[in-house]
């Protein structure tokens, strides 16, 4: 599934500006700890975290990550948007938790069949 | 493996957790260009990771080396810290000594070292209580 028509059903709040429209997103993984996310993490995810240091980008980087929705209403610094920016990774903020988001993108991406 | 021998070579701070990670991009950005697959790519980055990591939430500075010989990709941490007394415990799944402050940022679930020997092909440590911790993990194409 797309991950514009994604954002937008679910209400995300886009931080780092890039064009979303090619990134296709059939699985997320909710996780705070950076090494499990590591190993259980399948590449290409989307990933829903509570964590907003610019070490997730490493994470990201190492799992082809093409998104990450920062829950619970954290927004990260300038800095790690910049970056994440020129890195071409999409960081998004939602007030709602990671449970609510995890159900409500798997409820979604499971309507689209995938 | 000689000091010259690093293609790409970086410093770790212990304790900067704000800047740490780059290395994996570098790395990343450097093996696509070369024509590597991406899942070996992604082994080798996440193995990378974890060490650097470690550095960083366990010991006081380090050093990471890159280098590829043949068909194998070597990366080594080498760092001045306090050494894993036991490393057999340090190798289990969810071992792990760090601090409150470490483990709100999200490190501490203790898979680090296993994430290491899972995605290398050899994983060697020397390490020396006092002194500090040599890592060695190789990939092989
Ligand atoms: N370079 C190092 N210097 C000193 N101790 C280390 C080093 N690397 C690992 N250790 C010890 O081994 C333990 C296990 O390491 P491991 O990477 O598996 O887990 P962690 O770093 O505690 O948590 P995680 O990697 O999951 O965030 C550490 O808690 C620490 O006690
Ligand atoms: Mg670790």
């Amino acid at each position: 599934m797309k991950l514009d028509i994604i954002a937008n059903e679910l209400n995300w709040k886009l931080l780092t500006k890039i064009s979303l429209t090619k990134i296709d997103i059939d699985t997320g993984y909710s996780g705070d700890l950076l090494s499990d996310v590591l190993a259980n993490c399948e590449p290409g995810s989307l990933w829903i975290t509570i964590q907003k240091h610019k070490n997730i980008l490493g994470v990201a980087a190492a799992k082809d990550i093409s998104a990450v929705i920062l829950a619970g209403g954290i927004i990260p610094d300038d800095a790690l948007i910049e970056t994440a920016e020129k890195r071409d990774l999409a960081v998004f903020t939602t007030e709602e938790t990671a449970f609510i988001t995890s159900g409500k993108l798997y409820r979604l991406l499971k309507k689209d069949g995938v | 493996m000689k000091e010259e021998d690093c293609l790409l070579k970086f410093e770790i701070q212990g304790g900067e957790f704000l800047d740490s990670g780059e290395s994996s991009v570098v790395i990343k950005d450097y093996l696509k260009k070369i024509g590597i697959p991406h899942p070996f790519i992604r082994r080798v980055l996440i193995a990378t990771y974890e060490a650097e990591m470690n550095v960083v939430a366990h010991a006081e500075r380090g050093t990471l080396c890159f280098m590829i010989a043949e068909k194998t990709v070597v990366i080594r941490v080498q760092d001045k810290g306090p050494g894993i007394p036991d490393v057999d415990l340090a190798m289990q799944k969810g071992y792990s000594t760090a601090t409150q402050e470490v483990r709100q940022m999200g490190f501490g679930a203790g898979m680090g070292l296993p994430n290491m020997k899972q995605n290398s092909d050899t994983l060697i440590i020397n390490t020396e209580v006092g002194t500090g911790t040599e890592v060695i993990m190789e990939f092989t194409l």
